[in-house]
């Protein structure tokens, strides 16, 4: 296959600016919560920029923002890959009984505005960041950056049923997590 | 609908991806199963507070000049484009590498690929999507799969011993073609998911619960068997026991 270098049209490169730069925001936060590292994000979400660049000539609409999280996902497995291969914590691993955490926790008699109220955004930044990697990520699609079960099966490149079921899974860790933050600390 | 559906399906229904039949369902399910009902109360408060909740970052001031200053503001390219263009060297889009990524990654897990199954066994029953072909007749479901995939799912009758044959389906798992026969017990619908085995050994079965379906997984000549269902684990070892008899016995 012939190596296509970047022809750097700048009608394309225009093009690439007004369409891709508006989101930098959002491909950033989506970096932060997939390899929750600050350096990490800065790293992966500009060689993200460079690839989509390189890519540019391939998407086709209609919404950048479920493509370019595509690739910034490709750049983040790169980072896991070499995490793992490097002789650190494998933090990342999926530990083996995620599938089967139990997924009702009984609730508690507590209304629940006091638990929301109980919750400022760090609380639930660092909640989120404790789900294993496939659920936070289907979260994070979900909540933070409202894409539909359609876009995300598409940047996730799994069916939509295990969207579902990821979904499902990660707001079912949540809950329990957060109703157990709110028990009386002893 | 039972509390496992409901478990899946109320958050379709807070997200508002349900279609009007089976969001009536889920409600009616909420309206007289406390403990989903109060699932799905926490679920839609938790969502308010991670909608307020400022959970957004910004990308830093540097970040944002440093991507700026990559991106090539004449015709001709960068040096560390060009470098970038030899380094990743191939014109394979990057959608096309996110499909390989998936691949490399889900193909020895294990644990992940029963949730697939589990996935597919719940869509299979949202209406309309249980089977492809209708039969309870073996020599009808059989050769219908016949040029939709590359291997011949045995399909036994094992109506006798109380499990009807209730027909075929057409599914996907892992971006594969799998084939599924299902067969029904009282209200319960068992996803027999068919697919090339790893290898010729048989493998003895294996019994796990993945959301609270049972799957009983085995291999034999050849091909490996997924058998999903919310049955209870003895009633679906039963069935797969019966199955393994009878498709021995034919040969």
């Amino acid at each position: 296959m012939p190596v296509k270098i970047v022809d750097n049209d700048p009608e394309q490169t225009r093009r690439f600016r007004e369409l891709a730069l508006p989101h930098l925001d959002d491909v950033y936060t989506l970096a932060r919560y997939l390899l929750r590292d600050a350096a990490d994000a800065d790293d992966a979400v500009q060689e993200c920029y460079l690839r989509a660049l390189k890519h540019f000539h391939t998407y086709q609409g209609p919404s950048i923002k479920p493509w370019l999280f595509a690739i910034l996902r490709n750049v983040c497995h790169a980072e896991y890959a070499r995490r793992a291969s490097a002789p650190s914590t494998g933090a990342d691993e999926l530990p083996e009984d995620a599938e089967r955490t139990p997924i009702w926790h009984e609730t508690q008699e507590t209304p629940e505005a006091a638990m929301v109220k109980q919750h400022d955004a760090g609380t639930v930044r660092r909640l989120i960041a404790g789900l294993a990697e496939p659920f936070r990520e289907t979260f994070v699609l979900r909540e933070i950056q409202n894409l539909s079960y359609r876009e995300i099966a598409d940047v996730a490149a799994v069916p939509v049923g295990t969207v579902m079921s990821r979904l499902a899974r990660a707001r079912a860790m949540l809950r329990s997590a957060w109703l157990a933050e709110q028990e009386p600390k002893k | 609908m039972t509390c496992d559906e409901a478990e899946i399906l109320l958050h379709a229904l807070i997200d508002g991806e349900l279609d009007a039949g089976h969001a009536r369902e889920v409600e009616a399910h909420l309206a007289t199963c406390a403990k989903c009902a109060a699932a799905a109360r926490d679920y839609r408060e938790m969502k308010k507070a991670v909608a307020q909740g400022g959970l957004r970052y910004t990308a830093p001031p540097e970040l944002r000049r440093r991507i700026e200053a990559s991106l090539p503001q004449t015709a001709a390219p960068t040096r560390r484009a060009l470098l970038k263009g030899f380094a990743m060297g191939s014109a394979v889009s990057a959608m096309a590498a996110t499909g390989l990524f998936a691949v490399i990654l889900r193909s020895d897990d294990e644990a992940r690929l029963q949730t697939e199954f589990v996935s597919a066994h719940l869509r299979s029953l949202q209406a309309n999507h249980l089977t492809d072909v209708v039969s309870t007749d073996q020599h009808t479901v059989k050769p219908w799969f016949n040029g939709r995939i590359d291997i011949a799912p045995p399909v036994v009758d094992l109506g006798s011993q109380g499990f009807a044959l209730i027909g075929g389906r057409l599914d996907y798992i892992d971006g594969r073609p799998v084939g599924s026969v299902i067969y029904g017990r009282r209200q319960h619908v068992i996803n027999l998911f068919v697919a090339q085995g790893a290898g010729t050994e048989p493998r003895a079965a294996k019994m796990e619960t993945v959301q609270g379906f049972n799957i009983r997984r085995w291999s034999d000549r050849g091909l490996a068997y997924w058998a999903v269902s919310d049955l209870s684990k003895e009633e679906l070892a039963n069935f797969g026991e019966k199955f393994e008899a009878a498709t021995r016995a034919a040969g």
